[in-house]
């Protein structure tokens, strides 16, 4: 067993698909907090046939694995449109993950108390200026943690896009691990890699965070 | 200045409006007094369309304001509303908090908002506060924070639904001596309250509520030493 062999020969080739990893959970994220947000707005807007498409929308996500449906948007996109696997990638997670930003998204704005809204109109604002200056800011920082929860979770889901063709993290590990049989030192570095992406990562929400926290804030001021 | 004709207002089987006539003259502090859950706040409320009335009229200086036709939005601009909890925006300045309506809503300059809200703060002494969130301020500046904010949009009458009683005793003076001036300077208001001092120094008019009807409406003098109503009586025997 040599990790520290294999940890060179795989340098080069691991921190390059390390790079095209955090560009697929980048974009697959964006993409789930845009589509969740509209799905969080769908199921709080009080109309009921958007309440309902967003409800089928989050069972059907939630029911199904990920695999599935990333052969599904992989196979069944392809047949229309020639799609990359990394784009095919990015809207199979940002799909995936966009059921599960949508409930985040809800929970957080109908945490904020009721009398935000009330005073925000009672001022004149319209019911999507107050949302956006008033209710959204708050939301948001409020739903940072469990966002931080779901990025990771993204982070590793994105693993799966090896399978469609991708060359992400872990495609690199199989084609790795294909050339030099030491599979067992091969995927342990590989699930290194992983690691320290999380930790970063985890370390940039806890920033961000403190950042928007108004109460530490003014502490320091 | 704003009058309401015979509203009523029902929350299911709960009737908690009962044809409720009410005018309020230009200038007059009109103060709502009466036994928890008679309905003040909601009748505070359909004022400002926050609450929608199922029946009656609302005019403001002497036009009808019929809610399917009216910009509702344009109406609360002129029609301020202080709460019993403050609802400053706990993720926005002092300053911030005074100005986000006039910048926005009215599209006031930022230069022009600032300065007017920093004499808003002045006047409600909490110039020194401009900097700070809200979470760092006691209720009583809080409540001056939320008058003064409600007081950039430079409303016509201004709506307060208990502004003291979620306040220590120790602060509640700050805030009415607010009110007071706000008074002094004609100010219109509408305000619900249990400081019957209060009622007794500064309103015009004092109006009981009772299971949602307006028992008795006459100066404070009258109202306080010589209520005709049994039910007026009844009620401030307990609070006075
Ligand atoms: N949104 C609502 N849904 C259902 N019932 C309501 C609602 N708002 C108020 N009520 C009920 O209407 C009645 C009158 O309430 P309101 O808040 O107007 O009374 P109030 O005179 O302001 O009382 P308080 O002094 O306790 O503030 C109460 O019985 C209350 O429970
Ligand atoms: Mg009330």
């Amino acid at each position: 067993m040599d990790f520290v062999q294999i940890f060179q020969t795989t340098l080069a080739g691991f921190s390059k698909a390390a790079w095209e990893t955090v560009q697929l959970t980048f974009w697959s994220l964006v993409l789930g907090m845009g589509l969740g947000l509209i799905l969080a707005f769908f199921k709080i807007s009080g109309n009921r046939i958007l309440h309902w498409i967003s409800n089928i929308y989050i069972t059907v996500i939630r029911g199904t694995p990920l695999i599935v449906q990333i052969f599904t948007i992989y196979f069944g996109l392809t047949e229309m449109v020639v799609l990359d696997s990394f784009t095919a990638g990015v809207i199979a997670l940002g799909i995936h993950a966009a059921a599960y930003i949508a409930e985040i998204f809800r929970g957080a704005i109908q945490s904020i108390d009721k009398g935000q809204m009330e005073a925000a109109r009672s001022l004149g604002m319209t019911y999507g200026l107050a949302m956006r200056r008033i209710i959204l800011p708050q939301a948001f920082r409020r739903s940072i943690p469990p966002l931080g929860n779901q990025f990771i979770i993204g982070l590793k889901d994105s693993s799966l896009v090896a399978y469609i063709g991708g060359t992400e993290l872990w495609s690199a590990a199989l084609s790795a691990a294909a050339d030099n049989f030491q599979q067992f030192e091969t995927y342990f570095v590989n699930g290194l890699y992983y690691l320290v992406l999380v930790l970063i990562f985890t370390y940039l929400v806890a920033r961000l965070e403190a950042r928007l926290d108004v109460e530490q804030r003014s502490a320091k001021t | 200045m704003i009058r309401a004709e015979k509203l009523n207002k029902s929350f299911g089987s709960l009737h908690v409006l009962k044809d409720i006539d009410l005018e309020v003259q230009k200038g007059d502090v009109v103060v709502i007094i009466g036994a928890s859950g008679s309905g003040k706040s909601t009748l505070l409320r359909c004022l400002n369309f926050l609450e929608m009335a199922d029946s009656g009229e609302i005019y403001l200086e002497g036009k009808r304001i019929d809610p399917d036709k009216t910009d509702l939005n344009q109406v609360r601009q002129q029609v301020g509303m202080v709460f019993q909890h403050f609802h400053l925006f706990p993720h926005r300045s002092v300053l911030e908090n005074i100005i986000e309506a006039p910048l926005y809503v009215k599209k006031t300059d930022r230069e022009k908002a600032e300065a007017m809200g920093m004499s808003l703060l002045e006047k409600v002494g909490l110039a020194d506060k401009a900097h700070v969130y809200p979470h760092a301020l006691s209720g009583g500046q809080k409540q001056r924070v939320a008058i003064a904010r409600s007081l950039a949009m430079q409303p016509k009458v201004m709506l307060f639904d208990e502004p003291t009683s979620a306040l220590d005793p120790e602060l509640v003076g700050e805030v009415l001596a607010v009110m007071k001036e706000l008074a002094q300077e004609g100010m219109t208001m509408v305000v619900v309250t249990h400081e019957m001092g209060f009622a007794q120094e500064v309103a015009d008019v004092v109006v009981f509520m009772d299971e949602g009807r307006i028992i008795e409406a006459g100066k404070p003098g009258q109202i306080f030493h010589s209520p005709k109503e049994e039910r007026t009586k009844a009620f401030l025997s307990k609070v006075l």
